[in-house]
């Protein structure tokens, strides 16, 4: 990164926000349980976080879900996507470790991708989303709490299956380092 | 799949003529003062404030009705799980108590929790047509030109200008996908179980990012090319001049908001107390 944002890591930010929009928008699939839908979208951040590192994740959430609340609905809900910007943030802080274009993604990773995803999320929907809906709209405490258990439950639980499988076949896609052979 | 998007409307008016810069300027000065203050009587005002700028920006209600449906449900669902939730919390703000309605245990309905709601619909009232404004009056890659002026960083202003600019092309190809499985015999639409619409998502869901990783790829390519990012500072097909107008609109926004801040916490606190 030596300092500077580099040109592909803003590009992946444009397009990643478009994308987090289209999948926000047309792909959420209703669960049956009132303004709670399994979104897609943070499936598709959590593979940006990981591929592109912790600025193009953070900024493809705040981006993606500023634009969305405002193309959508004409107003943007700061707390929340507050959150998306920390959880696009912090499951980017480990990208290095993850590793995805060495190729390898097996079981070691993906038990170690799932327990970031998690805490990250659980953090981002349990706490950050209920306190700052009630330092920024004063909304009552057990409503915003209970939404925020809701959203996350289930984004943990989307990520956990969808963000899985988009890593494994993204990984599938690069070539690993030792695959030459000498003849 | 009629779901629309909001966009650009091109008209004449003096709205659409102030810079884009401005625009975002107001609308942050605007967004701002909204969030942080719960007084009546500076909502009323902004309210009012911003019907009249509505008028004068010749955008016609039908142009933007889908959303204003969409709010307007919200707002209701919003307000309902308020008072499931929390039936006296505006006794708990206000400090004080009058019973209109009766009802089992603490769902009572009191005058504090009604003016306590009705605070919270008129926040969202305020905020929301200043956000419509802007969208519809500002061409979007005139709003990168103006986010690189007001000091965000002109690769990221890009960034966003690109996002704009591919959300279109990204929905033709999730539309393309989406209908080719769709004659393959994939039911993406209410009918399938729960399980199976997941799983039906995600044969669009892959191809459609695979596709755009391939995108960036392609993208940052052509503009590594271009030598991209070589300079400091960049200049913008779509920028305005500011004029004097937009200097006026400027102030005296800002002048408003320090306004509004004062009425605001001039009792120190953000709520107007009519029950004292």
């Amino acid at each position: 990164m030596n300092n500077q944002l580099s040109i592909k890591t803003i590009v992946a930010i444009g397009i990643g926000a478009a994308v987090f929009i289209i999948l926000a928008r047309f792909v959420a699939i209703p669960t049956g349980i009132p303004n709670t839908t399994i979104q897609t979208s943070y499936a598709f951040l959590a593979l940006m976080a990981v591929v592109f590192g912790p600025i193009a994740g953070g900024l493809i959430g705040f981006i993606g879900h500023t634009l969305n609340d405002a193309l959508s609905y004409g107003s943007v809900w700061w707390s929340w996507v507050f959150v998306s910007l920390f959880i696009g943030l912090f499951i980017g802080l480990f990208w290095k470790k993850l590793d995805i274009e060495s190729g390898i993604f097996g079981k070691k990773q993906i038990i170690s991708f799932n327990i970031i995803q998690a805490v990250v999320q659980a953090i981002g929907w349990f706490l950050l989303a209920p306190v700052l809906d009630i330092l920024i709209y004063a909304e009552p405490a057990n409503k915003v709490f209970v939404q925020g258990i809701v959203a996350g439950l289930s984004n943990i639980i989307t990520v956990g299956i969808i963000g899985t499988l988009l890593l494994i076949a993204y990984s599938k896609t690069r070539s690993q380092s030792n695959s030459l052979r000498k003849q | 799949m009629a779901v629309e998007l909001l966009s650009y409307i091109e008209r004449k008016s003096p709205v659409h003529s102030l810079s884009g810069a401005t625009k975002l300027i107001v609308f942050l000065a605007w967004s701002s003062a909204a969030m942080l203050t719960y007084d009546t009587r500076v909502l009323l005002v902004m309210l009012l404030l911003s019907l009249a700028i509505f008028a004068i920006s010749k955008v016609q209600i039908r142009d933007i009705s889908f959303v204003l449906y969409f709010i307007l449900a919200f707002l209701l669902l919003n307000n309902i799980a308020i008072y499931i939730f929390s039936p006296q919390e505006g006794v708990k703000i206000y400090g004080s108590s009058h019973v209109i309605i009766d009802i089992i245990g603490r769902y009572n309905i009191t005058i504090e929790q009604l003016f306590y709601q009705l605070n919270i619909t008129l926040k969202y009232f305020v905020v929301t047509p200043a956000a419509l404004l802007f969208i519809v009056t500002t061409h979007p890659s005139e709003f990168a030109a103006s986010l690189n002026r007001i000091g965000v960083s002109y690769k990221i202003s890009y960034a966003i200008s690109l996002t704009l600019r591919y959300i279109p092309d990204i929905q033709r190809e999730f539309r393309t996908i989406a209908q080719s499985q769709q004659a393959r015999g994939i039911d993406m639409s209410k009918n399938e179980k729960l399980w199976k619409r997941v799983g039906n998502a995600s044969t669009i869901i892959f191809p459609l990012i695979l596709s755009s990783l391939d995108r960036i790829e392609v993208v940052s390519n052509a503009m590594e090319l271009r030598g991209f990012g070589k300079n400091k500072k960049r200049s913008w097909y779509s920028a305005k001049p500011f004029k004097r107008g937009d200097y006026i609109v400027i102030i005296v926004s800002i002048l408003l908001l320090i306004l509004s801040l004062i009425i605001t916490f001039y009792d120190g606190n953000r709520f107007y107390n009519p029950f004292m």
